[in-house]
């Protein structure tokens, strides 16, 4: 806000002298080395990939690409265009980012507190783990667990099975496949139905207790509603679920859900991987409870495990949160290893082959970094929004 | 407001430096109708204060009066946005130029010291007079060992900041500022980060220094401070100048109710 | 409370007392004991046994490993090659001066003690690169050329993070120095470009380097593939350093901008003589960090086909002559990177806890 009389000032300083014109001054120049540095790389990459014949703009995306990938969670074949191969990549590098969250998360929380434990050998036991793990490169665990787990593996014909339906070889894990039949939309209504009824009845309770003071056992009820009531809707619909199970044609086999040996040995690497930093952020999310938090509870007659569930969680969770997204972030970018192991991931499919194939690196290298940038903005979107709700929590 | 008699206290107090004879001593600071504003808020009204060469003022004042942002818009730490400030013949304008040779001149004692806890209390001495005044080296430690004998603590010039105490790093920081030659003191509360066995040492080198002539405006709640050394006592409430006497005056007949006020509050103990 | 009023001192808790409260401190400690002590011994055994007990050590060639354990034999006859890649063997001397160097830079700063440490730390951050700018390409001093083609392995990798951290340090102190400026528009450069670094993989920006940066540049200019690959690494590197030193300006009180003011120091002064020597001694820690998880990232160069100490091995396990030595091939690389990045973090901590308790005082 500039309140500013003219009058009051008899001479303005020398242009060069007054600071607004200064920073008006440099940040035009920094407007400027900005401008000529990018064109100056539009021009050179136009006439290089002009001498070198290669088309540009995004038309290659409606081509048709012409190549296999092992493994899609869209359907796909070697006769649809770049554009589906972008997709099939980003759908599984999505795919690995989620299951390795999951598994991180659960892996992560329990080594932190195994950390904090009252046991020795287990407080120590997470310690080793935690030290050894993030000081490995994840690449060479990634390598590790590909080549020299899973590689391991006994072949097809001599696979590990269990009850006749779950096989393991060195081409995968393969497991029985549910197929809804007619009617299973009942259990999904069912499924629907009980997360509501348990909603209702979290209301009901907290209502309920603050106007009587009596607690209700909302956990077990609710588990129990939410096992019972899809239960009864499937038994109601005449058990409409049918398993393919896997089967041994020829040299591999066919039938079910396979698990390719490049997503387990990424998904497991990734998740070990993650959990060690994990661990760390949940351990010192817990000390940073103060320890007179803990007694002002016991003060106050609040029994152990409340106190866990009702003072110690809720500001360790606020401390633990920013960091942890940013732990998914890590993860979901360092998904992108996948590469080196030929799991079909964005980077592996679209930066790797589409690009080898079309040669348009500048199209193809911008979409991807854009997926990227899109997810990360994303992301610290989300934490903004958390501090900015934890920090009015805090007035 | 311009003129503004300067009535010469009688020195019944042992410790009180010579009156300041500066009714012949031209302005050396000049503010003129300064306004301030943080976004919507009005924090400094109207201000007009005239300050000869060799004054020692005493501003004192509720917290939240405006008062260390108003000796702070004196060498440009703070903006102001309405009005003149003309310090040493210079206008503090937008011009870099006149902020820094103000600034060259303007020597500040901060609340909290702000002393550099990675330089040696000579290091942190010479600083300024080397890179800013271009001094040879060896000189500006020569001149900045005088300055911390004058501060009473030469013994410490090799130790860092974090191993002295309060008072000792206060005492650096008025040394520090000393040895850029300043013709002008700036003081935004001195004493009040210090334990209380500490504000004598800090406060005899100020009243040492008053002693040499040195035109100085001190921010303080100190009242011993303003009735030996200061030529004039400056009340400030709500942004305003609200009262502007000698010591004498300002202590025994405050004019004002609001000052009346204050006193009450702070001489009660 | 049935516990008695006095416990016995710290010095006086007996192993067998110690074990009861730390193991067996009632029956769910106790079985939680027992289920980890029985899954440790069945699960370390065999492991410690083919390390050690059953690892062949000795031999002259892939014949000699025929027990059961590790056939440790193959790291060390392939040793030369993971260490310097295809750097020739009459040369290797050059290199082992640099490990010489860098060791005696660095080594000293684990020493408390030691006098002058500072100093060796200087000459590691600004004399060591320039040596080995003459010594290890050659070229220079009727040096043999060695093309860098031919570099690799453990050597290949602590150039890439030397070289990575090295180079990012000035890049990051502009661009932190940047995204406070009050200047919305330098503020707004800086912040894209590190936001946007970030925010890829590394792996998406090696490729940039070694497929988008020959367009980007005129005809006739070309750097060779390392060359590519460091200017990737070091402007990915950047943007995280710039964070890390943002960090550090971000906890220099206000107080000392101000006082730098007051007495008359402009910005570049200010900047340089006040704030940047202190937010960056508060911010080595940070800096260690990152050099850390540069380390471990450097192995992605393998994916544009460098031979870094993980490519070498990586490269050399599917060798016929050699049976099924991935494991160890993986454990010796392993071990490379914890020992070095273990003992780096742990130097890091103990900085972070001294400066913790030196700052404040």
């Amino acid at each position: 806000m500039k309140k500013q009389t003219v009058d009051s000032r008899p001479a303005g300083p020398k242009p060069w002298y007054d600071p607004r014109i200064r920073s008006i001054f440099f940040q035009f120049i920094a407007i400027a080395l900005v401008f000529w540095g990018g064109w100056t790389l539009v021009d050179n990459t136009l006439s290089n990939m002009e001498s070198r014949g290669i088309s540009t703009g995004f038309g290659f995306l409606d081509e048709t690409a012409g190549f296999g990938i092992i493994m899609s969670l869209v359907p796909y074949d070697a006769t649809m265009t770049y554009g589906r191969t972008f997709l099939v990549g980003l759908m599984n590098t999505l795919l690995v980012s989620a299951m390795g969250i999951v598994a991180a998360t659960i892996l992560g929380f329990i080594i932190g507190v195994a950390r904090l434990s009252s046991n020795w050998l287990v407080a120590k036991l997470a310690l080793v783990y935690i030290e050894v793990i993030r000081n490995i490169p994840l690449l060479l665990q990634i390598f590790f667990w590909y080549f020299a787990v899973l590689g391991s593996l006994p072949s097809p014909r001599q696979s590990v099975e269990v009850a006749d339906s779950f096989f393991l070889n060195n081409r995968g894990l393969y497991l029985p496949e549910p197929m809804p039949q007619e009617g299973f939309g009942l259990v999904w209504g069912a499924v629907i139905a009980a997360i509501v009824v348990v909603i209702g009845l979290r209301a009901w309770a907290k209502k309920r207790q603050l106007a009587t003071g009596q607690i209700f056992p909302t956990f077990k009820v609710g588990v129990a509603i939410l096992v019972i009531l899809p239960t009864v809707g499937y038994l109601a619909a005449g058990a409409p679920l049918e398993w393919e199970f896997p089967a041994l044609k020829g040299f591999n086999f066919g039938g079910g859900i396979t698990i390719i040996p490049e997503l387990a040995a990424l998904w497991i690497a990734l998740s070990l991987y993650t959990a060690s930093f994990i661990a760390e952020i949940v351990r010192s999310g817990i000390l940073s409870v103060s320890k007179g938090q803990t007694e002002a509870a016991k003060a106050l007659g609040i029994p152990n495990s409340l106190t866990l569930r009702l003072v110690v969680i809720p500001q360790a969770m606020r401390v633990i949160i920013p960091p942890l997204t940013s732990q998914y972030l890590n993860l979901t970018k360092n998904s992108s290893l996948a590469t080196a192991i030929g799991y079909p991931d964005l980077v592996a499919v679209f930066m790797g082959t589409t690009l080898n194939q079309t040669g348009q690196a500048v199209e193809v290298v911008a979409i991807t970094m854009a997926v990227y940038l899109t997810i990360s903005l994303a992301i610290s979107l989300f934490m903004n929004i958390y501090n900015r709700a934890a920090a009015i929590k805090e007035r | 407001m311009g003129t503004i008699m300067t009535e010469q206290t009688q020195a019944t107090d042992p410790k009180k430096p010579v009156p300041s004879q500066t009714e012949n001593k031209p302005d050396i600071i000049r503010v003129e109708g300064m306004n301030k504003w943080y976004g919507d808020f009005h924090v400094l009204k109207d201000l007009n204060l005239n300050v000869r060469q060799g004054e020692r003022i005493v501003i004192c004042g509720p917290s939240g009066s405006g008062k260390s942002t108003f000796i702070r818009c004196i060498n440009r730490l703070e903006e102001h946005q309405q009005g003149k400030i003309i310090v040493d013949n210079i206008e503090l304008t937008d011009d870099i130029r006149n902020i820094d040779t103000v600034r060259r001149e303007v020597g500040m004692v901060f609340q909290h010291f702000n002393l550099f806890p990675h330089l040696t209390v000579l290091e942190n001495c010479c600083l300024s007079p080397i890179w800013v005044r271009k001094t040879p080296r060896k000189a500006a430690e020569e001149a900045a060992m005088e300055y911390l004998e004058r501060v009473k603590i030469p013994d410490q010039a090799n130790k860092f900041p974090g191993q002295l105490s309060g008072g000792q790093q206060q005492r650096v920081a008025i040394a520090r500022a000393l040895c850029m030659k300043p013709k002008i003191m700036l003081f935004d509360e001195p004493t009040s980060a210090l334990d209380p066995e500490m504000i004598k040492e800090v406060l005899d080198v100020m009243i040492e220094l008053a002693g040499s002539g040195m035109t100085m405006i001190c921010v303080t709640h100190e009242m011993g401070f303003a009735k030996t050394v200061a030529d004039r006592v400056i009340f400030m409430d709500g942004g305003e100048i609200v009262e502007e006497a000698p010591p004498h005056e300002f202590f025994t007949n405050p004019q004002e109710p609001r000052t009346q006020k204050f006193l009450e509050q702070i001489l009660q103990h | 409370m049935a516990e008695p009023m006095l416990k016995p001192p710290k010095s006086a808790i007996s192993p067998i007392t110690w074990v009861r409260q730390n193991l067996f401190s009632g029956w769910y400690n106790t079985l939680l004991t027992l289920v980890v002590g029985y899954l440790l011994v069945i699960g370390v055994g065999p492991v410690f046994s083919w390390l050690f007990f059953d690892a062949t050590f000795l031999g002259s060639g892939p014949s000699d490993c025929t027990g059961t354990g590790a056939c440790w034999l193959f790291i060390s006859e392939r040793l030369n090659f993971f260490i310097y890649g295809f750097y020739p063997d009459d040369l290797q001397w050059r290199v082992d001066v640099m490990f010489g160097l860098l060791a005696l830079s660095f080594v000293p700063q684990f020493i408390e003690r030691f006098p002058g440490r500072k100093w060796f730390g200087l000459f590691g951050l600004t004399g060591l690169p320039v040596v080995g700018y003459f010594l290890v390409p050659g070229g220079n001093f009727g040096l043999e050329v060695v093309e860098s083609s031919k570099w690799g392995g453990l050597m290949l990798t602590l150039i890439l993070a030397y070289i990575g951290i090295l180079a990012s340090l000035p890049i990051g102190i502009v661009l932190a120095l940047g995204r406070r400026s009050e200047m919305p528009i330098i503020r707004g450069i800086c912040v894209v470009f590190i936001e946007v670094w970030r925010a890829v993989p590394l792996i998406t920006v090696l490729f940039m380097a070694s497929v988008m940066l020959p367009l980007f540049l005129p005809d006739g200019m070309n750097f060779e593939k390392l060359m590519r690959a460091l200017i990737g690494i070091t402007l990915w590197q950047s943007a995280y350093m710039a964070e890390v030193i943002r960090g550090g300006l971000q906890a220099i009180p206000r107080g000392q901008y101000e006082a730098a003011d007051a007495l008359g120091l402009g910005y570049w002064k200010k900047t340089g003589l006040i704030i940047l020597p202190q937010a960056l001694k508060m911010v080595i820690p940070g800096i260690v960090n990152t050099f850390i998880s540069l380390f471990k990232d450097t192995t992605l160069v393998l994916i544009i086909g460098l031979f870094d100490i993980l490519g070498t091995v990586q490269s050399t396990i599917t060798d016929p002559a050699w049976q099924n030595v991935a494991i160890e091939g993986y454990v010796f690389v392993a071990f490379c990177f914890w020992v070095f990045c273990f003992g780096i973090s742990r130097y890091s901590q103990n900085l972070e806890r001294k400066l913790d308790t030196g700052h404040r005082t």
